[in-house]
């Protein structure tokens, strides 16, 4: 189950940092996770997709881009990586 | 053009209804709208408890290679139809049910999950629908 954890602890910011965890999960999970947490977020806040799907790890650029946001960062490895989005 | 993508879904085969699925799901990650229209054989999986039921559309074997196709799908971990199919309608996919195959099938209002179902139509309702979509798919 993906997991969505909200991180308001830098105070009198408003950033907030929305994690979706979608390790071990495979097409479409990751792309549709990552869409649903970039619905819900505010303008502003960072999105952290972390999974293991390797086809992911090019897709969801693809949809960042697609969608007009901000992609901040790719790390990892094809089979462990974190990507951060800025909406 | 609309940046949608429509998909008919003529096949109940369960491989097929999972590249619907599949498709519109990953249409409306990317940004998309998308749209399954299901007609005839997919109007059926529409059925109270019918998502599950189609075969395989090859190698089916009498229920042998649909069950070895499951085994392999919870191996990679591959998310259920009712999932995707929840998914599909929560990122705002739309599901269009044939009236004409409802006739023909005899299968009433009742009979489907009408929760999902967001619009009735015949074939004009699918023409207008993919006229001036960027991708349509038969499935």
């Amino acid at each position: 189950m993906p997991e969505i954890r909200v991180d308001a602890s830098q105070a009198g910011c408003d950033l907030t940092e929305v994690r979706v965890d979608v390790c071990g999960e495979t097409c479409p999970v990751p792309l549709v996770e990552t869409r649903k947490a970039i619905r819900q977020a505010a303008p502003g806040d960072v999105i952290v997709v972390v999974g293991t799907h390797p086809a992911s790890r090019v897709e969801i650029p693809m949809a960042v881009k697609a969608l007009g946001l901000q992609l901040l960062s790719v790390e990892g490895t094809d089979t462990n990586w974190t990507i951060r989005i800025q909406k | 053009m609309a940046d949608r993508v429509t998909i008919i879904l003529h096949s109940g085969d369960m491989d097929k209804v999972y590249s619907a699925l599949i498709i519109g799901n990953g249409a409306l990650a990317m940004g998309m709208e998308a749209s399954i229209y299901c007609t005839f054989w997919g109007l059926q999986r529409l059925q109270k408890g019918g998502l599950e039921k189609g075969p395989l559309s090859k190698m089916h074997m009498l229920g042998l290679g649909k069950w070895m196709i499951r085994q392999r799908m919870k191996k990679a971990n591959v998310a259920s139809l009712e999932r995707l199919l929840a998914d599909f309608k929560d990122l705002g996919g739309k599901i269009i049910a044939c009236e004409m195959t409802m006739e023909i099938m005899g299968i009433s209002k009742q009979d489907l999950r009408e929760d999902l179902i967001d619009q009735y139509g015949a074939v004009g309702t699918y023409v207008q629908e993919a006229r001036d979509s960027a991708i349509t798919l038969f499935i």
